[in-house]
């Protein structure tokens, strides 16, 4: 493949090659595009649209929407990064997420870009839904209270498992992540080796019996804001 | 013998060809068979299938036709519709659970009716209306409430209910219907007689790229609502490489307030099948689907018996018309019925569906003409876009674009209903102002418009001067009016409250937007609003139309952001700011009666 495709994000000019998408060239150019439901290794999915970015003056989720020669790229705009603000908002308020006991905390994604993005607290009203959890599994439990519909499990069970762990069932707000059999999570052929498990952004599929394991300060994003490892490439070319 | 629920679901998978491609057919019959689609017979399902079973249950939880739990024999539907709450709705509910003893959603004891309501079924010109299963049954009185009860348990027959017969072919055998057409204004294009084989015939006198060049010079634009240009798809899909193409007829007509599908499949569905045919022949598929709304059920044993006499004269199966072509040309239509789903009206979720999945809109790009139904390139166009395309080739691409505008050729078929007196369908050239069309329609007090149903716009009086098409005011068929006494944040509630249900549920935005767009408004509604309430609505409407990932959500917030723009007045109105710093929209006294109710005292109110 040859690196023959021209493209600007911000302005800056950039190559890829054919067939990338705009998050996998701007992630090779240490630029930097928050995301959640995106996870290198995974089919995108396009589902959470934090990575929003305006294509040629149109909005397109970056995760998905592969390079064109020529192509302009808005990234870091006040109106974008007021959507991503609303969305990782719509996020918080959707489910029930106690980020101050949570066993991700430190380590959870959506946790993470709140910090990046300075949300101390979101501006609409908590819905509150009413959500259950599975702890059947003898090695792993699911709190779907914190569960943001990211497909990330789903996608992981499927394309680094060999399985099909994960689903999804009922629509609009009533979507939600269901298992593969007639009872609960132990009926699945889930283990606790499954990559599926590594992929969850947040703290709704954790294994037992690790939960605060990472002391305060070595945690994932104790230090650098997430996504810092990404801009790191860009100091380093 | 009695048959075991698994050999059941085996015999339906097997006639099926145990196709992942006819789940909605699938769990339609084992729903009809079992009463629902119940948790064993989603495995027994997934296990004839091969597919995970969490796939088969996430379909059967995605449509709201089926049901995972036991519902009664028969099923009342009611239409919920704005315009069926204008005309009687709310009582004639009342009446139905007084009559049932029993609450929407329910099923009586004796497992006989269960009482739902449904999102507008496509009768909003006789409204109120309801779905007794597959029967339909038109303006619904009170009066009748306790008739229907009566017979349905006396007899279990819902074709009884059907008092008198349409016009046209609601009479015909195979359709029976009480629907009437309401035909207000006929012609000069659609609504008009056709040689069943001339559009066809036509077309195979010339190549399929001559046939292409015809749809471009008569400049038609998709009917659906979007207007892209048709010609142009059937070129992207033409050039496409792929071992088979598809022909995908969107009879999924699901916008509130839009029935004109209806009246065309019912009245012209010649003139659809010819131009799918058509489109076949252009783009060289040899396969057609039209998927047809589940409400619209009553229509399919008719339209498969004209999709059976076009076989029988040669306009369809192998060989058409061979006396006039040189080559073989092989095209047939079938019909695949959808189970309640709104956003199946959008392309790819359409595509989707008739895969067996559950009805999520695709990544794009790629887009349908390149990679669609089951990853062949396929086009997919509105059941009014097929009739244009008969209709060109029937009368030639100039005598078609005559007629509308510049940018917007033709004519176009407008459901105008809500409080008017000539309630129905109208076909009009493109250009037509709304005023005038208001005259058309007798609703000349009209104190809005909603044009182009809940993802189209609210316009008041000081833009009905305003124009039909595609370049002013979109519209894929949907004109609903409402007069001076009309309640207009109870029509946009209406409207939120129909996305937040219609919504898939995949992408942020749209999945929690619309939540929170009825959160702020029922506050709003109920007194508690402050001025920085419609800055909230405004917010989450911009990134609702952003960064949602198809149609339904970058629209769904149209009644929002339009009834604000023209009727700004009747949210203000509502408004005021906290007293003392406090925020009106916190409700004190619920937050504290769960805590209140577990200590089993009242609070005691302060008094400073």
């Amino acid at each position: 493949m040859s690196d023959k495709i021209r493209f600007s994000i911000d302005g800056v000019r950039m190559k890829a090659h054919p067939g990338q998408t705009i998050m996998e060239a701007a992630d090779e150019a240490g630029i930097y595009i928050p995301r959640l439901c995106h996870m290198p290794g995974l089919s995108p999915h396009g589902s959470c649209r934090v990575c929003t970015v305006m294509v040629n003056g149109r909005p397109a989720s970056a995760c998905t929407q592969p390079v064109a020669d020529g192509m302009m790229v808005e990234s870091d705009t006040p109106a974008l990064l007021e959507h991503r603000r609303v969305l990782i908002e719509m996020l918080f308020v959707e489910g029930n997420h106690y980020c101050m006991f949570c066993e991700r905390s430190g380590n959870c994604e959506l946790q993470g870009l709140a910090y990046r993005f300075g949300i101390a607290a979101p501006r609409f009203t908590y819905i509150f839904p009413k959500r259950d959890l599975d702890a059947s599994h003898p090695h792993v439990f699911f709190d779907r209270n914190r569960c943001i519909t990211c497909a990330r499990c789903v996608r992981a069970s499927q394309e680094l498992d060999g399985k099909h762990v994960f689903g999804f069932v009922g629509r609009s707000f009533h979507k939600r992540l269901a298992f593969n059999s007639e009872g609960p999570l132990a009926d699945t052929d889930l283990e606790v080796t499954d990559q599926a498990l590594d992929a969850c952004p947040v703290g709704a599929l954790l294994r037992k019996g690790e939960g605060y394991k990472v002391p305060i300060g070595q945690r994932l994003y104790d230090h650098e804001p997430i996504g810092s490892e990404i801009e790191a490439r860009k100091d380093a070319t | 013998m009695n048959e075991s629920m698994e050999a059941k679901v085996a015999r339906i998978c097997e006639a099926h060809g145990r196709s992942r491609t006819r789940m909605l057919e699938i769990t339609r019959e084992v729903q009809s068979e079992l009463g629902c689609v119940p948790p064993k017979a989603v495995t027994a399902i997934a296990r004839e299938l091969s597919i995970p079973r969490v796939e088969v249950e996430g379909f059967v939880s995605f449509y709201a036709f089926l049901s995972d739990h036991p519902t009664g024999r028969h099923v009342i539907r009611l239409c919920n519709c704005v315009i069926d709450r204008m005309r009687g709705y709310d009582g004639i509910a009342k009446l139905f659970q007084e009559e049932l003893g029993i609450g929407m959603g329910e099923t009586t004891e004796d497992g006989v009716i269960t009482l739902e309501s449904t999102p507008c079924s496509g009768m909003c010109d006789q409204a109120p209306s309801a779905l007794v299963d597959d029967v339909v049954l038109t303006d619904l009185s009170r009066e009748r409430v306790r008739d229907i009860v009566k017979s349905l348990r006396a007899h279990g027959d819902p074709s009884l209910l059907v008092e008198r017969q349409g016009d046209g072919n609601n009479a015909h055998d195979l359709v029976q219907a009480m629907v009437h057409n309401n035909i207000r204004r006929e012609g000069p294009l659609l609504l008009t007689p056709l040689n069943r084989g001339e559009a066809i015939s036509k077309a195979l006198g010339m190549t399929p790229v001559e046939v292409i060049r015809v749809v471009k010079a008569a400049r038609v634009l998709g009917r659906g609502g979007a207007g892209f240009p048709t010609g142009m798809k059937w070129d992207f899909c033409r050039d496409a490489d792929g071992d088979k193409k598809y022909v995908l007829c969107n009879a999924d007509e699901g916008e509130p307030g839009t029935f004109k599908d209806r009246v065309l499949l019912t009245e012209m569905p010649d003139r659809v099948f010819a131009g799918m045919t058509v489109a076949g022949y252009a783009i060289g598929a040899e396969e057609g689907i039209v998927y047809l709304r589940g409400e619209y059920a009553y229509l399919r044993r008719f339209l498969e018996s004209v999709l059976e006499r076009r076989r029988a004269d040669g306009l369809l199966g192998k060989g058409i018309l061979p006396d006039q072509t040189s080559k073989p040309f092989n095209f047939d239509i079938r019909v695949e019925m959808g189970a309640g789903a709104y956003v199946c009206g959008e392309e790819t979720a359409l595509i989707s569906s008739l895969e067996g999945f559950r009805g999520d809109p695709k990544t794009r790009p790629p887009f349908p003409a390149q990679k669609g139904y089951l990853g062949y390139p396929s086009i997919v166009n509105n059941v009014e876009t097929f009739c244009c395309i008969a209709k060109i080739l029937e009368v030639g691409a100039a005598a078609f674009s005559e007629l509308g505008t510049a940018h917007s050729a033709g004519t176009k078929l407008l459901s105008v209903s809500g409080d008017c007196r000539r309630p129905g369908v109208f076909e009009v050239s493109f250009g037509i102002t709304v005023r005038e069309l208001l005259a058309l329609a007798a609703g000349e007090n009209a104190m809005a418009v909603q044009v182009g149903g809940p993802s189209g716009q609210l316009i008041g009086p000081e833009s009905f001067h305003r124009k039909i098409g595609f370049e002013d005011l979109a519209t894929g068929g949907s004109i609903m009016v409402f007069g001076p006494d009309r309640d207009i944040l109870e029509i946009v509630h209406s409207f939120v409250e129909f996305f937040e249900e219609e919504s898939c549920g995949y992408c942020t935005p749209c999945r929690v937007g619309n939540v929170l767009l009825k959160q702020t408004l029922e506050r709003i509604m109920d007194g508690r609003g402050e001025p920085e309430d419609l800055e909230l609505l405004e917010t989450v409407s911009r990134t609702m139309k952003a960064a949602s990932r198809c149609g339904l959500g970058q629209t769904a917030s149209n009644p929002v952001t339009s009834s604000l723009a023209a009727f700004r007045e009747k949210y203000e109105e509502l408004l005021s700011k906290g007293k003392d710093g406090r925020r009106r929209a916190f409700d004190l006294n619920a937050a504290v009666a769960e805590a209140a109710a577990v200590a089993n005292r009242e609070p005691v109110r302060s008094h400073h």
